[in-house]
């Protein structure tokens, strides 16, 4: 029945051949891209009507845009002087300038420390972004830039910068110091600053409880007041119930520690830090100022404005939330209970909470919690509050990336026998924040939008100042599109650039050609 | 017998298992396990899937921890104190099914990073030993490469150097050709015998037992978390003794 013959021996080996040439042209592009079935070319010809529509309506608008005009009375005039029906009124940005890029209280014989900020910026962020290519001492300009630029932009007295980044070296010492203590010494040490902590705690847990009862004593209608006021007794009463029995556990926890030496050599430095910023940083550096003056006229927050504030926003924003969500990821992977429980509550309290909400706290609340006295910058308030809000983001995005390690990852760094610190820097983090890119990206270039939120505070960045003393003066009453285009526009060449780079990055770090 | 096996082994110990038990929450994997492996033994430890021969030998590393028994690793008691684990598992090289090389970094630096963060060796150093080890494994050619360019079986023979570059005095190996095509098998072995050649103390899990009749001078049957039967590869084979072992060696070697 059969006639084929299974039997078969190849004797000649096939020569390679070129692949067929592609079928290339844009008229074939067009028919399988444009004109493929007739949805696909109904759905062509009616694009192509509102593309055309909107172009024809725009085009006549940009070009008969004026650009020299003191008002928009003055703008329209010239408009219908010259007989056109539509036309820009660029003239505004022109007028205003300064305020969209700095604010209207800026002093204006300093605009160029902003802008000298701005330049140093990208230079300082050049060995960061792109760190395959620049050499890595490159990497100490970086590290200097924020001094610089907070002297530059604040202005006051260079040596407070100066002071804050010794001690923050002095303290990176301080760290080194503690750890190479041999075992005995540091169990000393952790006794000490055990006992110190435990002092220090309860302290602020007690100052915390008085703080209570004094919200307790604020809150309320008379008639009402007694269910605030049951509450925050109870609230207090717990808390003096546990401020020495918590003192007393994280003064034992450091003490227990000592051994393995991870919070005697964190507790240490804090304390350091906080020791030099609260008692040493002022006269230090006015005594310094004092004998070397290098003073910028002072800027106070309240005068930032335009993009500047924009700018300042979301680079520090960005560059604090990331380190920070990296912290919490890892936190929310711990084994120690205390850490993981701290890092989850934390992340999903801010993920449900609004933004624009944190926000008000920030302007309103934060000032109630702080003493009368105490003048605590608006910038940074508002700062602190969006860092947490996106460091939350963050740190699911890195979660996802840690999560999509191979156990197998872990398992070899341990038996090679890396530690904690090791492994997570040099293997785990590497690979989950790759995996990470475009969530972080993703985030990163909405909080650079979201910074713009802050108008709704009063506070004037680029969308506060448009919506404040540009679109209510006198001069440019009811201007709309072109300010608010401008303001798109730059915001778009910023996060448009945010995300090529990250393109940029994730093709150079395709190193697994799976 | 080969002349691998005929190797001296000495009476100095190198690992201590003494009635050492596990369990994964309420399900006990190890029971009462004592195992006592000399300096230059090449053990090899077959059994059945889920029997516990990857949990045994991931208790040696404490990549699982224990929770009744001792460990004594090269005279180290294995608590679950952080020192001693580091210390043992710098002296304890692992091979792994999957190979587990790290995609970010290349081959060379897959060598270099242990002897460098954790033996704080010169970089330059650490480079010439990782060198010399993938020369031995036969791939230096391949050094500035990225895993995922390498085929599985260059891959483990990566993985064993990196383990080497660690200048371990015991290596276990977990399974590591049973993710290979066949063809690739033959070069990891080959690379494994050259290293009980050399005298390596081994524990190797596998299911090749050519390589076990030609390397090991003991083999080890284990099923459902406990030591079945142990003794030299030519009795193992020839001549098992409980039933259970004659069950799993007429499965793997009948057919
Ligand atoms: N992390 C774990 N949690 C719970 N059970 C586990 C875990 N790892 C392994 N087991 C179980 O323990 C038993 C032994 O596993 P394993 O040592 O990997 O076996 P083998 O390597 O001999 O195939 C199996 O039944 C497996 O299902
Ligand atoms: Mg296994």
């Amino acid at each position: 029945m059969t006639d084929t013959n299974v039997s078969f021996v190849r004797h000649e080996q096939i020569p390679p051949s070129p692949p067929p040439p592609s079928q290339s042209g844009a008229i074939k592009w067009a028919r399988e891209n444009l004109f493929s079935n007739w949805i696909n070319s109904v759905l062509t010809v009616l694009a192509l009507y509102f593309i055309i529509r909107l172009v024809m309506g725009a085009t006549p608008w940009f070009i008969n845009g004026v650009w020299d005009a003191d008002s928009i009375r003055e703008c329209r005039d010239i408009l219908t002087a010259a007989g056109k029906e539509t036309g820009a009124c660029f003239a505004v940005l022109v007028d205003r300038w300064d305020h969209l890029l700095f604010g209207f209280k800026y002093p204006q014989d300093a605009y160029w420390r902003p802008t000298l900020a701005f330049i140093l910026l990208i230079a300082a962020a050049m060995p960061a972004l792109f760190y395959m290519y620049v050499p890595r001492k490159f990497l100490l300009g970086t590290a200097a830039y924020p001094f610089l630029a907070y002297w530059l932009i604040w202005g006051g007295s260079l040596w407070v910068p100066i002071v804050v980044a010794a001690a923050i070296i002095a303290t990176g010492l301080v760290f080194r110091l503690v750890e190479s203590l041999n075992v005995s010494t540091r169990t000393l040490l952790a006794g000490a600053v055990g006992i110190l902590a435990a002092i220090g705690l309860a302290y602020l847990l007690f100052l915390g409880a008085q703080e209570l009862r004094f919200i307790a004593g604020s809150i309320g209608s008379e008639g009402l007041r007694i269910i605030p006021f049951l509450l925050f007794w109870a609230a207090s009463i717990f808390t003096y119930v546990f401020f020495i029995p918590m003192g007393i556990f994280v003064g034992y926890a450091i003490y227990d520690d000592a051994e393995r030496g991870g919070l005697v050599t964190v507790v240490t430095a804090l304390l350091a830090i906080y020791v030099m910023l609260v008692y040493l940083l002022g006269p230090v550096s006015s005594g310094l100022n004092a004998v070397i003056p290098l003073e910028l006229q002072a800027v106070p927050s309240r005068d930032m404005g335009g993009y500047m504030l924009s700018l300042i926003l979301g680079t520090v924003c960005v560059s604090l939330s990331i380190p920070l969500g990296i912290l919490l990821a890892l936190g929310r992977q711990s084994n120690m209970p205390l850490i993981k429980g701290v890092c989850v509550v934390f992340i999903e309290f801010i993920r449900g909470v609004p933004l624009i909400t944190l926000l008000f706290v920030a302007n309103v609340m934060l000032a109630y919690f702080m003493p009368p006295q105490s003048n605590f910058d608006l910038i940074l308030r508002v700062i602190i509050m969006i860092t947490m809000f996106s460091s939350a983001y963050i740190a699911e995005v890195i979660r996802g990336g840690l999560a999509a390690l191979p156990k197998g990852q872990y398992e070899a760094a341990d038996s090679l026998g890396l530690n904690y610190t090791q492994a997570t820097r040099l293997i785990i983090l590497p690979q989950a924040l790759k995996i990470s890119i475009p969530g972080i990206v993703n985030v990163a270039v909405g909080l650079f939008k979201d910074t713009t939120l802050v108008s709704v505070i009063s506070m004037f960045d680029i969308v506060g100042m448009i919506r404040g003393p540009i679109q209510q003066s006198t001069d440019w009453i009811s201007i709309y599109w072109e300010v608010y285009l401008f303001a798109a526009l730059v915001f778009f060449i910023v996060c448009y650039g945010i995300s090529q780079y990250s393109q940029w990055l994730e093709r150079q770090l395709a190193t697994d050609h799976r | 017998m080969a002349e691998a096996a005929q190797m001296k082994v000495s009476d100095e110990v190198a690992i201590t298992i003494q009635n050492m038990n596990k369990w994964y929450g309420t399900f006990h994997v190890l029971r009462d396990i004592d195992l006592t492996v000399y300096r230059g033994e090449r053990i090899v430890i077959c059994g059945p899937s889920g029997s516990g021969k990857s949990t045994l030998i991931r208790c040696i590393n404490a990549l699982e921890e224990h929770q009744a028994g001792s460990i004594e690793v090269d005279g180290t008691l294995l608590s679950s104190d952080l020192k001693n684990i580091d210390k043992i598992r710098s002296e304890v090289g692992m091979c792994f099914q999957h190979f587990n090389l790290f995609p970010h970094l290349t081959i060379l630096e897959n060598c270099t990073l242990a002897p460098i963060w954790v033996r704080k060796i010169p970089k330059k150093e650490a480079e010439e030993t990782a060198m010399h080890f993938l020369e031995k494994v036969k791939i230096p050619d391949q050094a500035g490469k990225y895993p995922g360019q390498l085929s599985g079986g260059q891959q483990q023979r990566v993985a064993i150097a990196r383990s080497l570059c660690m200048r371990p005095r015991i290596m276990l190996f977990d399974e590591p050709t049973s993710a290979l095509d066949p063809e690739m098998i033959k070069e990891v072995l080959d690379t494994m015998i050259e290293l009980a050649e050399e005298g390596m103390t081994m524990l190797c899990v596998t299911h090749e037992m050519g390589f076990a009749r030609q390397v090991a001078n003991r083999v080890i049957f284990m099923d459902a978390g406990q030591i079945v039967e142990q003794n030299e590869p030519e009795a193992f084979f020839n001549n098992p003794q409980s039933d259970r072992t004659k069950l799993f060696l007429s499965q793997i070697l009948g057919h």
